[in-house]
Order: C-alpha cells, then structure tokens, then sequence
C-alpha cells in the first residue's frame, strides 16, 4: 500500500513537470522595488495578453533585491528606485521607465496641510517632536520610516539632505504598510510613493507645492526619484521586447494612469 | 498568620478556573473576530475567481492553489522520510549514541524559527541550487519543517501499537521488514495521519519562511519552477499593505476555516487511534 | 524488498533517519557560512554590543536588537506563563476528564492559528487600545508581548500538562492522606514534583516566543531603539532579518545572516536546556 501511495506521488510530480514543459513558454522574471511592482503586474499582464508564449512573473523584494537578483541572474529584470544607482549596479544595463514622486503624509485629522524642507528634515531628525511647534495641536509626533536600504528611504535622505533618523522612529517594510500606519494613528507622519496616496491619508505641501502629476512634471515638486529597469549584459529577446513596451505610447500611458510619471 | 487552607483552596480554584477560561475566550474572540467580518466576503465567486488589481478586487483562486499544492509538495518529499525515519527509531534499533544524536536532531530541528529555515530556504534552494523563488524551493523548505512533526508522530503511533502484534508476526515467520510493513504500520497509520495532517496545518499558516522560498506572484503556476502564493501570505500582504481590507478579512477567514477543519480533522483521527487502542 | 535484504532495508532506514540530523547541520552550515565571517570582519564586539544599525553607513550594532528579543521574550513570559501554567493546572487536577478531553484540544488549536493572523488582532485591536488608553504609538513592546503570550500558551500548556500527569498518583494521595487541601496537594507536591518539565514547557515557550517574525513586524513597531518603556517600538532580531533581507545587498545582507546566526545560537542553548530538563522528568518517572 505505501508503494501505491509512493506511485501515485511520482506520477504527480511527473505530471507537473510535463505541465511545466510541455507549454514551451518564454518566461521572464522581475524583481525588486515594490514601489513599482503593482505597475509592473499590470504592464506584465497587458504584455501577456498580446504575447500569449511569454510569461512574465513579477516578484517584490525591494531595490536592492533588484540590483542583487539581476547581477546573480536570479531575475531577469530589476527594478529599482534610487536617486544614484550603488556600485552594485554599475555593471548593468539601466533604463530609466518612469518616475516617481514621494509625498509627506499624515492622517486626514491632522489639520497641517504645508511643512517647510527645513521642517520636513527636523521632524524626521527628531529636532521638532510635537505638532503644535509646525502649528498644529498639541500632541507628540510619530515618525513613520522605510527601512534601511530602501529605494524610497534612500532617495527621501537624498533629497532631503543632511537626515539622521530619529532613534525611536516606527520602521514599516512598504509604501502599503507605511499607509496603513499613518491611517490608523492620528499623530503619524511617513512618506510613500505619489502613485500610492488614497483617501486614507493627505498628502501635504512641500515648501507650498502641491504633490501633483502636474507639479511634477513641471518640475516644481522637489521630492521626485526615477524608477530604473536594470538587465544584465545587453538586453535581447523578450527582455528587449518587454522593456520597449513599457516605453511605447501604450505602457507609458499605463504608467501615467496608475499613477506614476512617465520617463520622458 | 494563618489563612484558613479552607479559603486558600477556594480561592486558587477560583483564580485556576478563571485563567483556562479566559484562555479559551482568547481563542473564541480571534476566530469570531476574523469570521465576523470574513464569512460576508467570502462565497464560491471569492474562491473561484483571479484576483484584480493585485487583490484589491476579484477574488483568491491562484492563493487557494498555491496553499494546497505547497503543503502535498512538501508532504510529498518529508512523509516517507519521517516515516522511515520513526521505523527505524521504534523498530530497528535500541537506544544508542546514533538514535540519541538523532533525537536531539529533530527535537532542534523542531524548535528553530521559521525566519531560519526561510533565511536557509533563501541562500541554499533559492540561490545556490539555483531554484528560484518557486514551489520547488518553498517546498523543500516546508518539508524540512515539518520534518520532526512527522517524525515524532509517526514514532509515537509505532511505539503505541502492542507488541503482542509483533510477536504473532515473527512467530509465524515473518521477517522484521515484514512485519513493519504488514503489521505495525497498517496499525499505526491513524496516529501517522494525524502527524501529516498537522504538518499541513503548520504549512498553510506559514509566513515567514515561505515569502523567501515561494515568493509571492500571484498568477496560477504552470510548473513546478513557478513562484506561488499562499492564502497566508496573501493575507499578509493584504492586510499589511492595506489593499482591501474585505479581501483581507475574507482571506482570513479562508485560512482560519482551512486550519481548524484540518487540525480537528487531525484530532479527530487520533481520538478514533487512541479509542480503538485501549 | 527481497532484492536488498533485511540487513539492506535497516542500513536504507538508517540513512534516511539521519535526514533529520543532517537538515539541521546544512542549516547550521549555511547559515553559518553566510554569517560568521561577518561577524569576525566586523569584531563581535562591535557587532554584538554597539548601539548603532545603520546599514547605509555601515554601522551594524545589534545590541537594540538583542534587548528587544529580550524584554519582548521576558514580556511575553509574564503575560503567558502564569496564565498557561494556572491553565494546565487547572486541567490536569482539578477539571473532570471529560472537560480535559476537550479543552485540551481546544486550547491546543491556538497553536494552529496562523501567526499572521496573530499580528492582525495585534494590529486591528490591541494596538489601537494601547495608543488611546496609555499613549505612545500603540504598535510598541507591550502589544508585542501581549501577543506573543498568547501565542506561547498552547507550548506552555500541553507540555506542562504532560509534566503534571507523570507524576506518580501516589505523592498525591500520600499528601491527602496526611489531611491537606487537594490545593496544598498540588502546590505543596504535584508541583514541586513536576518542576523541571514545567521549566521545560517555559523555555520551550521562551523560544517560540525569541524566534517568531512576522506578528512581531506587525505589531513591535520597528523601530531601532533600546526600549525605555513598554510603550516604546521596539524591533527585535528576527523582525531585523526579516524586514530587511529583501532590501539588503553586500555587508547589509551578511549583517543580516550574521543576526540569524546569533538567534540560531540563542534558540539552540534554550532548546539544549529544555531537552535536558525533559529527560531529568523522565529520569524521575
């Protein structure tokens, strides 16, 4: 009886495989920034459907995982969101696809609506610790952050300049989590990617400039990082054909409908 | 002083009774919690239909695939290897300096975390096999965590069948292996199941070491090589990332109802092994 | 099976019951080899004692983070150790068997509840109590140990249970025969009796509470810090390797097994503890 069950076990597995091969597909992996993950899926998918013998799986992971999985072949696309590329990332091929805002966020209660740079950088340095000294109520602030080596974290100090982040900030691992953070706690104040602001949270002014597409393309908006596609060696084949979707009219205008900012 | 042993008494029962009650209303209020808001979501379209727009709408068919075909993958590989192992600690040899070793082996393997065996998951199938985040690393790495479960188990329904059995099966000639095969493990195969059945039950819930190995792509896998997702994954990306809360609360509930069904399914078989025992 | 012999099928089992053992030393092999020479590169003094982790500096200082574990494990006995052990005294001495049979499965069933789901509640309810009755960001030490007390009763219980009953009846009756309360029975003899499995059942405890991930990320908060109040974030080691590993390239990624090679090491004194305090149990039988 245990042989039968052990029979029937092989035959299962031989039959995934077949299932496996058997469809012959091209399959392209990408990982890394899950700033643009969801925009990456939905490229995927609209890719796939015009191109039904590839198949295109889209893994999160984050920059670094990017840059680590396209040098190691682990995917064949990274996706990464930098302001700088790291030395890790200068022996690959790097399209810039799209870019990205980054917005100040705090719960909709929160009756402050406009922070200056200096004040954005002493809130996050832990120098300004309540509302009131921005002018708002009298209670403490929460300092939400990514974690280290972000793509959004990163390109956040970047900009910012000159930021130590406050000891006891809160540290969640997205721009979802980062949301649902400031959503739920009155006091909070984090930053996520423009693409991802929703009714939960409020984004604020920078120095009196609206976090819009429109002030972003104009290039008023400051707080503004490039999504990279990065490839190792030169990019051939559904690779190549893949990317330049993403950059033709269509893929760009998907990206501009969720969203983000096209490249150019 | 000296409080009367009379009211002592009265009191520690009192105090004794109100902890395991309190106890079991923990466990009432997490499951009614999660079922409250998760049961209006969740229907036939919830767990037929492909999610839309990363799981913001639409409904978890490729999550309900990956969380069935991850856990048979792993049982697949870890059953006969925790089977055989528990035959040969129960029946094949005495206590000695290799069956201690390999006690203390699995009793450790059984308490290390489930972020090492994902870490380990991660450098080893992941990247050094060259496997990728696929059903084929995410199962390999649940099969050794659930390795000691299933070895245990095994041991303890092997160890629980009399040994009268035994003596009847050598003396009419049969050999040790045949006995094993035609006695002691048909005997013991209630207690056997209940060890695989909690090991899937372990494998559904599990997080952490599955995100390193598995991934997280939610389209319906064609291979083995495919990366998967599992309900429990999916609820945490969901409910983490804010996505939906409804599908989240719907998620839960899935996973809450797959993990009791097949932990009392577990209990349920060995109630029947032990009553048929004694 | 006729083609390997009764000598061939016990050498096949052999090998395959050294799956197990050899598991956990590839395990312990890459892990180790991932991590270790990191740990010496970098000076275990400096990675296990210093304050800062800033990764995009280069500073790697786990000390915030062992703390962490620490208060959040210590934190979680005080909420779930009383309360399991009370339980599973409760249950082996004082409740009918019939409530026993189904209790015990019952309770047991909280260990089957997905720790994500475990880090939901913290989240959705827990969190949200603490931020509006005592302040602080709610996601902070406190909730983490609520919920990892919780989630340790079920260890706590059935193997304490398991200790209680393998006490001899007679030690019982003995005591009760001298004229005491079934009470003074119990915590005068049935209890010092079972101690040392009861101490196991609290360290086993310990390390599921050291090494669980992901409904700590949910409800700790996170934050690098060594914790002045229980209201305070806190990140501990696993939440450190688990938050970060995907973003983490070079030193940081070594860092980060280097982290998992201190909680290997943790995990593996508690569980060599708590197996040498189970078998002085059986010993005693």
């Amino acid at each position: 009886m245990f042989k039968r069950v052990f029979m029937l076990g092989m035959f299962l597995l031989a039959g995934i495989y077949m299932v496996g091969c058997g469809r012959g597909k091209t399959s392209i992996t990408l990982a890394g920034s899950t700033a643009f993950q969801p925009f990456a899926e939905k490229l995927a998918e609209q890719f796939m459907d015009k191109n039904p013998n590839v198949n295109v799986t889209v893994q999160g992971g984050g920059s670094a995982v990017g840059i680590q999985s396209a040098s190691s072949g682990a995917a064949q696309i990274g996706m990464a969101d930098l302001v700088t590329l790291p030395e890790e990332a200068k022996g690959l091929t790097s399209t810039v696809v799209a870019k990205d805002g980054i917005a100040i966020v705090v719960n909709p209660k929160n009756k402050i609506n406009n922070l200056t740079t200096d004040q954005a950088r002493d809130i996050f340095n832990g120098k300004i610790v309540n509302w009131k000294e921005v002018g708002g109520d009298d209670v403490p602030i929460t300092v939400v952050s990514r974690e280290a080596g972000s793509g959004t974290r990163t390109s956040f100090e970047q900009i910012l300049t000159n930021i130590t982040l406050k000891k006891d900030a809160l540290i969640q691992d997205s721009n979802g989590t980062i949301r649902e953070t400031v959503a739920n706690d009155v006091n909070s104040v984090g930053y996520l990617s423009h693409g991802l602001i929703n009714e939960k949270i409020k984004a604020i002014k920078i120095d009196d400039v609206e976090c819009t597409s429109e002030m972003i393309i104009a290039g008023q908006y400051k707080l503004v990082r490039p999504i990279f596609l990065l490839v190792k060696g030169e990019m051939v084949g559904e690779v190549k054909n893949f990317i330049d979707y993403i950059l033709s009219v269509e893929g760009q205008k998907t990206i501009k409908d969720n969203g983000l900012l096209p490249a150019k | 002083m000296r409080v009367n042993p009379k009211y002592t008494q009265w009191g520690a029962v009192t105090i004794l009774t109100g902890a395991t009650i309190f106890t079991i209303l923990i466990l009432v209020f997490i499951i009614f919690f999660i079922l409250e808001k998760g049961l209006p979501v969740l229907g036939l379209s919830f767990l037929t239909e492909n999610p839309q727009e990363m799981g913001k709408a639409g409904g978890i068919f490729p999550t309900l695939i990956g969380t069935i075909i991850l856990p048979v993958f792993a049982l697949l590989i870890a059953t006969p290897l925790g089977i055989s192992t528990s035959v040969y600690l129960a029946e094949y040899t005495k206590e000695t300096r290799i069956t201690k070793v390999i006690r203390f082996g699995t009793d450790c393997l059984a308490g290390i975390p489930s972020i090492i065996f994902g870490l380990f998951g991660y450098i080893f199938f992941v990247i050094t096999l060259g496997l990728g985040w696929s059903i084929l690393s995410g199962g390999l790495t649940l099969a050794v965590m659930v390795l000691p479960t299933i070895i245990r188990t095994s041991e303890e329904a092997i160890r629980a069948v009399p040994n009268s059995y035994r003596k009847v099966s050598f003396s009419l000639g049969a050999s040790r292996w045949q006995t094993v095969k035609k006695v002691v493990l048909p005997n013991a195969l209630p207690g056997i199941v209940t060890g695989i059945m909690l090991s899937v039950g372990r494998s559904i819930g599990e997080t952490a070491a599955v995100i390193f190995t598995a991934g997280s792509s939610l389209r319906i896998p064609s291979s083995v090589f495919d990366s998967t997702r599992t309900m429990a994954v999916h609820f945490y990306i969901l409910a983490r990332e804010g996505i939906s809360s409804e599908n989240a609360y719907g998620t839960a509930a899935t996973l809450i109802i797959a993990v009791l069904f097949v932990n009392l399914l577990a209990y349920y078989t060995m109630h029947r092994f032990i009553a048929k025992r004694s | 099976m006729k083609l390997v012999g009764e000598k061939g099928v016990q050498r096949i089992l052999m090998i395959t019951a050294l799956s197990a053992i050899s598991s956990l030393l590839l395990i312990a092999l890459f892990i180790f080899s991932e991590g270790l020479p990191f740990i010496f590169n970098y000076g275990v003094g400096n990675f296990l004692l210093a304050n800062e982790w800033d990764p995009s500096t280069g500073h790697f200082g786990i000390f915030p983070m062992i703390m962490s574990s620490v208060w959040v494990t210590l934190g979680a006995m005080v909420v779930g150790a009383p309360l399991g052990i009370a339980g599973a005294i409760f249950l082996s001495e004082y409740a009918s068997p019939i409530i026993m049979k189904i209790v015990k499965p019952t309770i047991e069933l909280l260990a089957a509840i997905p720790s994500v789901v475990y880090g939901f509640i913290g989240v959705m309810v827990l969190a949200p109590i603490i931020r509006n009755n005592l302040g602080g960001p709610g996601l902070s030490l406190l909730a983490g140990c609520i919920i990892l007390g919780i989630m340790i009763l079920p260890t706590v219980i059935s193997i304490s249970i398991d200790s209680i009953l393998a006490v001899p009846r007679s030690y019982r009756e003995g005591s009760l025969a001298l004229g005491a309360t079934t009470w003074q029975t119990t915590h005068m003899v049935t209890i010092k009796a079972a101690r040392s499995g009861i101490v196991a059942s609290i360290i086993l405890g310990l390390g599921r509470a050291i090494g669980e991930t992901m409904a700590v990320i949910m409800v700790a908060g996170n934050s690098v810090n060594i914790p002045n109040s229980a209201l305070d974030s806190v990140r501990t080691l696993t939440a450190n390797i688990a938050l970060e590993m995907s973003y983490a390239t070079g030193m940081h990624r070594e860092a980060l097994f280097a982290t998992g090679v201190i909680l290997f090491i943790i995990i593996m004194i508690l569980n060599s503890i708590a197996s040498v305090a189970i078998r002085n149990r059986n010993a005693k039988k």
